[in-house]
């Protein structure tokens, strides 16, 4: 048994096709993929608004800000 | 003998493609330098980033319909036909995976001649077609930095670089495009396709997200913004440029037969082509690639007063300028239209600039934008009346068609990009407050930055005797 059904290349290539492991599980590899890809939009914009809620409670007195722009 | 010519040939094509992947990646080395050279230092980390995370999201979402929609749309679909079937390409089919020819038992949607022709084609054309869609997402990061919100550009990002783009190629820049057929569009090294909707893309980015704080003056006149490294910069150009062979190999089909062709083209011998299979060869766009630059440099170099930065945009501008007939151009015609288009484009961002207010960190409108855009025209004028294909019954190159098909890229990028940004505009999500602008976008992470320096710093002085 292996996770691609092939146990020895004692075989003539041109007779083999896909060799990733469990082949038939395309549709379901898929919908995980895309299911990562929105995940992760939607994570990333939670970080990026938390990110700039803190940076606008920051720096008060707004020194950091002006040394910061002298250095361009 | 027959079977291993076919076979040498697979293999020769499998590897040509995968080099100009290799070659494609020192482009966006090139831009993440280029950006970060442009940007002040409290921005850097975020510019780098922004550039950098458009890499893999492009990556896989051009897995998951990008590919598709390139052989699924040449007919529009609904102008010259309809949806074309391309199993091949779909995300679940076994040929987008590790595959050697054969078809196993039981194994769906693979057919025996896919099998044969995709099985190792398949994952190099997808890799060099993915890093023209990074490219074309990369072009919109350098205009807006500074103050967008990293999020809102990854979005756009995907829509032009996995949808956009890979659309106007499956029109005009495909053997078969309704763009080709019909109109008889010429745009063998992307002018249009790529860089003329990017272009699009970040004027209508530009126009929703506004100019960086500090840009203009109270009465309206723009303020120069240097960037903090202009030695970075032009490195970044540089690596732009050399991983510009990389693109302009990977336009070209390097070996194929007239019968493997198919069109009109008699005799037996075997040719490179450009992407409609017309005929071309590796040493006319060398030739043109050169001198085209040349042009550019040299004019950008008088124009811009010896600038380095507009010297090395120029110069780029200059390739992307003769980029649409650089596959059949002389060339001193590619080192003359080289010249005079970027010249044209480096009047025009600043024409821009002042009279709309338009706040493009790099020059990408002009450079990619305009430039593109008038490839595209010149195009039309210079082969006009030219085969723009080697298959019977497609319309001529003129220029009607190149004009029409250069408006079209234009606004294809303009338009869904512009509808976007409204609404992400409208939920907050484009741009950074005021005051996290000033304060740089970076803040976050340089404060977390500078206090790991101070503890660590502090750790290791106690441990001094």
């Amino acid at each position: 048994m292996s996770t691609n059904g092939m146990e020895s290349w004692a075989l003539d290539l041109k007779d083999v096709g896909a060799i990733y492991p469990f082949q038939g599980s395309e549709v379901v590899m898929v919908i995980i993929g895309l299911v990562f890809w929105i995940g992760w939009h939607v994570l990333q914009t939670r970080h990026e608004s938390a990110e700039i809620e803190a940076d606008m409670a920051a720096d008060r007195t707004g020194e950091e800000t002006r040394k910061a722009i002298d250095r361009h | 003998m027959e079977g291993n010519l076919n076979a040498l040939t697979t293999i020769f094509t499998e590897f040509y493609y995968w080099v100009t992947i290799v070659m494609m990646f020192l482009i966006h080395v090139g831009f993440c330098m280029y950006e970060v050279g442009v940007s002040r230092r409290r921005n850097h980390l975020k510019t780098l980033m922004k550039n950098a995370m458009a890499i893999p999201l492009v990556t896989i979402t051009f897995y998951f319909f990008g590919w598709w929609i390139y052989f699924g749309f040449p007919n529009g679909p609904g102008i010259t036909g309809g949806l074309v079937t391309a199993p091949f390409a779909e995300p679940w089919n076994p040929l987008m995976g590790t595959h050697l020819s054969g078809v196993n038992p039981g194994e769906t949607g693979v057919t025996p001649t896919d099998a044969a022709l995709w099985h190792r084609l398949n994952g190099v054309f997808w890799g060099a077609f993915l890093l023209f869609s990074i490219t074309t997402a990369s072009i919109i990061s350098g205009s807006i930095i500074e103050r967008v919100r990293s999020g809102a550009f990854w979005i756009v990002a995907v829509l032009v670089g996995s949808v956009l783009w890979i659309l106007d190629a499956s029109w005009g820049w495909h053997p078969q495009g309704w763009m080709v057929k019909l109109w008889g569009y010429h745009d063998a090294y992307a002018s249009g396709v790529v860089h003329a909707i990017a272009g699009g893309a970040a004027l209508a980015f530009l126009i929703v997200l506004g100019p960086r704080i500090g840009k203009f003056r109270a009465d309206g006149t723009a303020r120069d913004i240097p960037p903090h490294n202009v030695w970075l910069v032009t490195i970044g150009l540089f690596l732009i440029f050399t991983g510009f062979w990389g693109f302009y190999a990977a336009c070209n089909i390097p070996l194929i037969s007239p019968a493997t062709i198919a069109g009109q083209i008699t005799g037996e011998t075997w040719t490179a082509t450009n992407i409609y299979l017309a005929p071309t060869t590796l040493s006319a766009i060398t030739f043109n690639f050169l001198m085209s630059l040349s042009g550019g440099m040299l004019a950008g170099y008088i124009v811009s007063k010896g600038d380095p930065f507009w010297t090395f945009s120029m110069g780029l501008c200059g390739v992307i300028s003769t980029s649409a007939g650089n596959d059949l151009y002389h060339p001193i015609q590619a080192l003359l239209i080289g010249a005079i288009v970027p010249t044209i484009c480096y009047k025009l961002h600043y024409f821009v600039e002042r009279r709309f207010k338009i706040d493009d960190a790099v020059g990408a409108v002009a450079v990619h934008g305009y430039g593109g855009f008038l490839g595209v025209v010149v195009a039309g004028f210079m082969l006009w009346g030219q085969p723009s294909s080697p298959y019977e019954g497609f319309a001529h190159i003129n220029p009607l068609g190149n004009f029409a098909g250069a408006v079209l890229m234009f606004v294809l990028g303009f338009a869904p990009t512009f509808v976007v940004c409204k609404i992400l505009n409208s939920m907050n999500l484009l741009r950074v407050p005021a005051k996290v602008e000033l304060e740089g976008v970076d803040f976050a992470l340089n404060h977390a930055f500078e206090a790991s320096v101070r503890e660590v710093g502090a750790a290791e002085k106690a441990m001094i005797k």
